[in-house]
């Protein structure tokens, strides 16, 4: 019954893959499109609303379609084409984070435990929780144009996870035992989607600040994105919450450190990482306070912590010697 | 040479001690410097996690010591093997801290004023703040001021009223939620400091059927605090009824794997009556005040050894150190009197025995299924008589001789559980007389875990409101506009993050004015 379901997972994680792969594609189109549009951003601008009107009259009129044609029109009002291959991209997305949902399930049901023992379990359901930060912030604000970023990034962990970190379902050892495992490290993995999705905002708003500071960028479509200083209000008030979570794993994790191994805190290796990252997220939120530190020094900073918690994940669960050793491998 | 120098110098005022001293704590108190210091903590915790350290991988440490004496040295010098208590890791977290608490008290100070102060001013011009709008209401400029105030107050708004408008100002809890969060920080750090004095560590190895209590004398390695006193252990004692591990036996990639890991006790605290307990991994046992965990277990074989007369000169348990998952174990057993000569062994212990391609034996399963014990026997001199201490867990073989194993006449002794053999030289026998099995235990007393943790929610709460109480001032403006009819102002300013800022101003607007259209209507 347990191979049933473990073949299960991975044939729908494999799945996942291939459509996270068409959908970074088309994400990867949809920038090129924004490239190619902001060519002509100085007609859209001036002719304005009237292009918009004349626009959706004419497919109107020229479309036998008439209401397929103006539900597409309309939901995206102001711009003078309709962003399909976003639209598209956005569905296989969602397409491939249910699939991919699917396999985190049936990897803990084939388990009959929390699907995040080991490493390749907690790259995969990391990766569907980081999707599922970037698809749920969607009804909060249109962070679409990060989609290539958390498709990309999404593929390339469970790429990894899938051909070097995979191991077979066994039981869990005592010292993994515990309610602290499903809430531990549930809410670390919760984090770095917001973490993630802070450090590919932070990535736009450097390219942004440099656009805006005159220097000559091929990167066009930041035409149509939002201004460098819109992006750090974001990236801010998502790295907030990674941080209150954060702050909470650094808390549970001591918690279970003293019923596991005796001890709240013992700088162990895992914990001075645990400690590094909070310490440099501090210092973002600090820094946005301090003069000369707002814009880009403290999106440098969110972009540090982020690759702290991939060193965390990867270089310090595989080559560091420390009690958290149920890499599995 | 001189004279130029001192000509082109800037003449800048003396400062004096008191000056020079508001200078350096200005500038250790200023956002830049404690920035400056947790980016440099964060930077310094890295070495620690490099480099094994004394306190969490004692081994590792002596293994580098060993391996790079060179590079050791130098390590050495900066105290890198003892990070996180070094002078200038420490250095950096209190100069942090100092530059906290001279951020924090200040603000407590102008945190407390404002508290007690009433909302500022109405704005001349409302139209220059943030989500302004406008509304036209029936209702006179009174009614409408006197009802935009109830309805701020019922959102929790603390109001004024400044001739024809209301100024309001909400969210105070957002400093004191920073306040408690960065205050909270300080009380972990002094919990730890204070509260970790008062603990102690203590590493015992029990074995089946044995007791032990809680007295320093009985501790196998015992870590005082600072301020410890020998009045602090509590009389108590813990015996090993059993201990019961269960090994996974269906799934194959996991054959032999622990699953659970269960001690059975019974304790007694002195002057009390005894009772069962159990002692689980992840399971701590509390027990007059301290907490016992199960850290770790193998066997312990009971050897008997006779003399040539077959009188019994030892029999008791010796516990064996695992060198593998399947609980193969080194068996160091020791025999200074009794016997013609001082007798050392060096034995193997292998749970469920294999035989390896090479003809060597190993274990291949951690359960007690087909035991063997292999022993190499040595005489001579143990070292034990010249009042040096020495490991337990450790052989000296410069001045042994081997008289049974590898490199002597004799073949190594085997055993399995029942079985008696001879010793060569004719000095007696040996009798692997049974195999129970131990559990090593850790007792910890420490006083700082509740403070801490009281500390470490406070933080969190601190942290949660501080980010997420939007802190903001609106006001609310009214006059009678050219038709006659009441025209009404909103217009709100944020002070910090505040996401939602506008909409609450058009929501508070839209709310206003329905009430007093409902007002004039009925």
């Amino acid at each position: 019954m347990t191979e049933t379901f473990v073949s299960y997972s991975l044939i729908a994680v494999y799945s996942a893959m291939a459509i996270y792969t068409l959908a970074f594609v088309l994400f990867a189109i949809d920038l090129a499109r924004r490239s190619a549009e902001s060519s002509d951003a100085a007609v859209a601008k001036t002719a304005g609303l009237a292009t918009g009107a004349a626009g959706s009259s004419a497919v109107l009129a020229a479309s036998g379609d008439a209401a397929g044609a103006t539900t597409l029109t309309v939901s995206d009002s102001g711009s003078p084409r309709s962003p399909k291959y976003l639209r598209l991209a956005m569905s296989m997305t969602v397409l491939a984070w249910v699939l991919h949902v699917g396999a985190v399930v049936f990897r803990g049901v084939a388990a009959n435990r929390v699907p995040w023992a080991n490493m390749f379990e907690f790259t995969l359901t990391a990766t569907a929780l980081i999707v599922g930060v970037f698809l749920i912030v969607q009804f909060w604000q249109d962070l679409r144009f990060l989609g290539s970023f958390i498709t990309g990034f999404s593929l390339l962990a469970l790429g990894v996870g899938t051909s070097s970190f995979y191991v077979d379902v066994v039981p869990l050892p005592p010292s993994l035992q515990s309610v602290w495992l499903v809430i531990h490290v549930f809410v670390a993995s919760l984090s770095t989607g917001f973490f993630a999705l802070a450090a590919a905002l932070s990535i736009v708003q450097l390219l942004q600040a440099r656009r805006e500071a005159g220097k000559a960028l091929k990167l066009r479509f930041l035409d149509t994105l939002p201004p460098s200083e819109r992006l750090e209000t974001l990236a801010y008030r998502l790295t907030v919450v990674g941080f209150v979570m954060w702050t909470f794993t650094l808390i549970a994790g001591a918690v279970w450190a003293e019923r596991a191994w005796g001890r709240y805190w013992g700088w162990d290796t895992k914990e001075v990482w645990t400690f590094i990252i909070w310490t440099i997220f501090a210092g973002y939120i600090h820094a946005r306070a301090t003069r000369g530190w707002r814009g880009s020094r403290s999106a440098w900073l969110a972009i540090v912590g982020f690759a702290a918690i991939i060193f965390n994940f990867t270089i310090v669960n595989l080559f560091f010697k420390g009690l958290h050793a149920y890499s599995g491998l | 040479m001189d004279a130029p120098e001192t000509q082109g110098k800037v003449q800048q005022p003396k400062l004096g001690f008191v000056g020079y001293a508001r200078f350096f704590w200005r500038q250790l108190t200023s956002m830049r410097t404690a920035l400056f210091l947790l980016l440099l903590l964060a930077v310094a915790a890295v070495p620690g996690s490099l480099v094994p350290q004394v306190s969490s991988d004692p081994n590792g440490v002596i293994a580098y010591r060993n391996n790079y004496p060179d590079t050791a040295a130098v390590l050495d010098f900066f105290q890198v093997f003892t990070t996180y208590t070094s002078v200038w890791f420490s250095s950096i977290y209190l100069l942090l801290f100092i530059s906290l608490i001279g951020c924090v008290l200040p603000r407590t100070k102008h945190h407390f004023d404002a508290l007690r102060a009433r909302p500022p001013k109405t704005p001349a011009r409302l139209s220059r703040l943030q989500g302004f709008t406008t509304e036209t209401t029936d209702a006179d400029v009174a009614t409408t001021i006197q009802s935009a105030q109830r309805l701020l107050r019922s959102q929790r708004y603390r109001t004024e009223l400044y001739g024809d408008s209301v100024s309001a100002e909400r969210g105070y809890l957002r400093e004191t939620g920073n306040l408690v969060f960065h205050a909270a920080l300080v009380g972990v750090l002094v919990a730890v400091g204070i509260g970790g004095g008062f603990g102690y560590t203590g590493q015992r190895v029990v074995v089946e059927g044995y007791a032990f209590s809680n007295s320093l004398a009985s501790y196998d390695s015992f870590n005082p605090g600072r301020f410890f006193s020998d009045e602090a252990l509590e009389p108590y004692s813990i015996a090993l009824d059993s201990f019961e591990p269960v090994y996974e036996q269906v799934i194959r990639e996991a054959i032999g794997q622990a699953i659970d890991f269960t001690a059975y006790v019974t304790t007694t605290i002195r002057g009390e009556e005894s009772q069962s307990a159990q002692i689980k991994v992840n399971e701590p046992l509390a027990l007059g005040g301290t907490s016992v965990y199960l850290l770790g277990n193998g066997y312990a074989p009971v050897l008997t050894v006779r003399d040539a007369d077959d009188a019994v000169v030892w029999s008791q348990p010796t516990a064996c150190l695992p060198f593998d998952a399947n609980l193969g174990s080194t068996c160091i057993i020791k025999i200074p009197d009794g016997l013609d000569q001082e007798i050392g062994m060096l034995g193997f212990l292998y749970p469920t025995t294999g035989t390896l391609s090479s003809g060597a034996l190993a274990s291949v399963y951690p359960d007690l299924i087909a035991p063997t014990l292999t022993l190499e026997v040595y005489a001579g001199d143990l070292g034990l008589d010249n009042g040096q201490s020495t490991n337990a867990y450790a052989l000296n073989t410069d001045s042994l001789e081997q008289i049974a194993g590898r490199t002597s006449d004799v073949e190594t002794l085997k055993l399995t559980p029942g079985d008696t053999v001879d010793l060569p030289n004719n000095l007696g026998s040996v009798e692997l007389t049974s195999i129970p099995r131990f559990v090593s235990l850790d007792v910890h007393h420490d006083p700082s875990q509740l403070p801490v943790l009281v500390f470490s929610i406070l933080v969190v709460a601190g942290l949660v409101t501080s980010l997420f109480v939007p802190r903001r001032r609106m006001w609310v403006s009214a006059a009678v506009d050219s038709s006659g009819r009441t025209r009404i102002e909103y217009a709100a300013l944020a002070r910090g993050d505040d996401p939602n800022l506008e909409a609450a101003v058009s929501e508070f607007a839209e709310k206003h004015s329905q009430q007093l259209t409902t007002k004039v209507g009925s």
